[in-house]
């Protein structure tokens, strides 16, 4: 394991920079076909409207995915990621003009010991938090 | 509809055996927009410290996703109700090209939240070989009419 943050360089409340991540009608049907996850509200609109959707909606685990590449990128290796979990409280809507926008930012919310870091995220689309309870636990060089 | 409460605490048959391949990681890599390295080449993934090309931390839902035991209509479950609720894997390390890999599944919790149903699915991944790779634990939630 190879990460390029050390556990000595951090402390409680060491704020990663957000990120900000644009999401189109386009990826999440390259993420349908990637995961095998072929739910039309993730597609198709009418589908998504008729079960009470405002739009078309990024799939809980594509949003997932943007959080663990965030904290993959700042630790550098993926490999250094020992847990990672997260709470769906809003859906992404990706309207099919202009999409969506994905906010990401974290901060260390605990250093344990081993050299292990626990990540707290905060991920917004359109001012609505959309994941709650985000935590990466990361073993830090 | 309440869920089959029978169901709690079931475990079902391990699925049938999944090869992690080089070109489904890349494929969801791009797909998840993550240009990193490590997901194509086998050169940067070795001065990483990994013996071959890693998967993305939350690849492991490709193979962990939902199973069999979930369709089975003593459940009850109505997955045009369903939603995402919570997700977490715990990893002992990547899964990498090459992993042959069964999911072994477990219902462990299933209740009531006001006219929602919520289950809890525990799933194992464990190459053919016996080593557990990643635990996953997936929460979803059928939303009441």
């Amino acid at each position: 394991m190879t990460a390029k943050v050390s556990y000595a360089d951090v402390e409680v409340g060491t704020e990663i920079p957000a990120q900000t991540y644009a999401v189109d009608r386009a990826d999440l049907v390259m993420y349908a076909g990637a995961s095998g996850d072929f739910n039309p509200i993730h597609w198709r609109e009418r589908v998504a409207k008729a079960v009470g959707l405002p739009d078309v909606i990024a799939h809980g685990m594509y949003t997932m995915a943007q959080g663990g590449r965030f904290v993959t990128d700042w630790v550098g290796d993926p490999g250094a990621v020992v847990d990672y979990g997260v709470r769906f409280s809003a859906p992404v809507v990706v309207p099919d003009e202009g999409g969506a926008t994905l906010v990401i930012s974290g901060k260390v919310e605990e250093k344990l010991d081993g050299g292990r870091v626990v990540v707290a995220l905060t991920a917004r689309s359109d001012e609505q938090k959309v994941l709650t309870r985000a935590k990466a636990v990361v073993q830090l060089a | 509809m309440a869920l089959n409460r029978d169901f709690i605490g079931r475990t079902f048959p391990p699925s049938d055996p999944y090869e992690v391949s080089r070109v489904k990681i890349r494929e969801f890599a791009d797909a998840i927009g993550d240009g990193n390295p490590v997901y194509r080449d086998a050169e940067a993934a070795k001065v990483a410290g990994h013996p071959d090309v890693i998967a993305p931390p939350t690849f492991p839902i490709v193979v962990s996703l939902g199973g069999a035991g979930l369709a089975d209509p003593e459940l009850g479950l109505n997955y045009a109700m369903v939603v995402h609720g919570e997700q977490r894997f715990e990893y002992v390390r990547p899964l990498r090209v090459g992993d042959v890999v069964t999911c072994t599944s477990t219902i462990t919790e299933i209740k009531s939240i006001g006219s929602n149903e919520k289950l809890v699915i525990e799933t194992e991944v464990r190459t053919v070989e016996g080593e557990l790779v990643v635990k996953s634990y997936n929460t979803i939630v059928e939303r009441g009419a």
